[in-house]
């Protein structure tokens, strides 16, 4: 990219019609983190107490674990396109910037499968004992 | 890119007057930083914690009291987690192209950190006299 000529270089890096993608996902992330996340406040502050044998009670049930695997997801979506932008935008070192987006991209999905594997391994084996 | 000639660069930072949404929108980046980063793992380390019993859980409320640093830590991640639900918010009503003019704007912009402000001060209000009575 970048040898030819200037209507060459728009034709190779025009519009591939997902221009937008990035910027719904950012959108429709955070209409599920404000749902998800209002519902996990409200849900830990009706707790009788904060045992822990409540706690690990409260979150083995469906009705906790699958939105909170479902925020999780949400949550580290919108941690990764929202950092990404940041990065983007303050980082100007090509190589630095590359690295750095590589390691943002290990941490969200790391957050997430750990996140997740942990309120699965509770809700279906109980706590580790 | 093979354009290497000088490129005049668009203003940064430095170069505008202070307005509230210019504000509310910087804070709101600080603040979902603070929340992705300090937040998660926190958030990751509590759902450890229940998962692998009342010993790790113990160990992270021991964490709360080791001078007031988690109270500080928590009260300010709540305070993030407020301004950024209502800077999002404020984001998404802009996103359908309301809240663009100057009064307006400013209003709700403002309204932004009153909103988290009280919200947060209500939320640890409430903890705070439940700790009390327990």
């Amino acid at each position: 990219m970048g040898q030819g000529t200037n209507i060459g270089r728009v034709r190779g890096l025009g519009s591939a019609k997902h221009g937008s993608h990035h910027w719904i996902m950012q959108r429709l992330t955070a209409l599920g983190n404000l749902a998800l996340t209002l519902w996990l406040l409200f849900s830990v502050l009706i707790l009788p107490n904060y045992e822990h044998e409540t706690l690990a009670a409260w979150l083995s049930q469906f009705s906790v674990a699958v939105p909170m695997i479902i925020m999780l997801i949400s949550v580290f979506w919108h941690i990764r396109l929202g950092m990404q932008v940041m990065l983007e935008d303050y980082v100007p070192d090509t190589a630095l910037r590359i690295i750095a987006l590589t390691l943002l991209n290990f941490y969200a999905a790391g957050g997430a499968i750990f996140g997740i594997f942990t309120v699965a391994k509770l809700a279906f084996t109980g706590v580790a004992s | 890119m093979s354009n290497k000639k000088q490129r005049p660069l668009s203003p940064h930072l430095s170069i505008y007057r202070w307005g509230p949404a210019m504000l509310v929108s910087i804070i709101n980046r600080i603040v979902g930083n603070a929340l992705a980063t300090v937040g998660t793992l926190l958030l990751l380390w509590w759902l450890y914690a229940i998962a692998n019993g009342p010993e790790q859980l113990d160990y992270l409320k021991s964490w709360l009291d080791f001078y007031y640093i988690g109270y500080i830590v928590l009260i300010g991640l709540t305070w993030s987690f407020f301004q950024h639900l209502f800077g999002g918010i404020r984001h998404l009503v802009m996103d359908v192209g309301a809240g663009f003019e100057l009064k307006s704007n400013n209003f709700w912009s403002l309204m932004t950190f009153v909103a988290a402000f009280t919200c947060t001060a209500l939320l640890w209000f409430y903890i705070f006299t439940n700790m009390l009575e327990a």
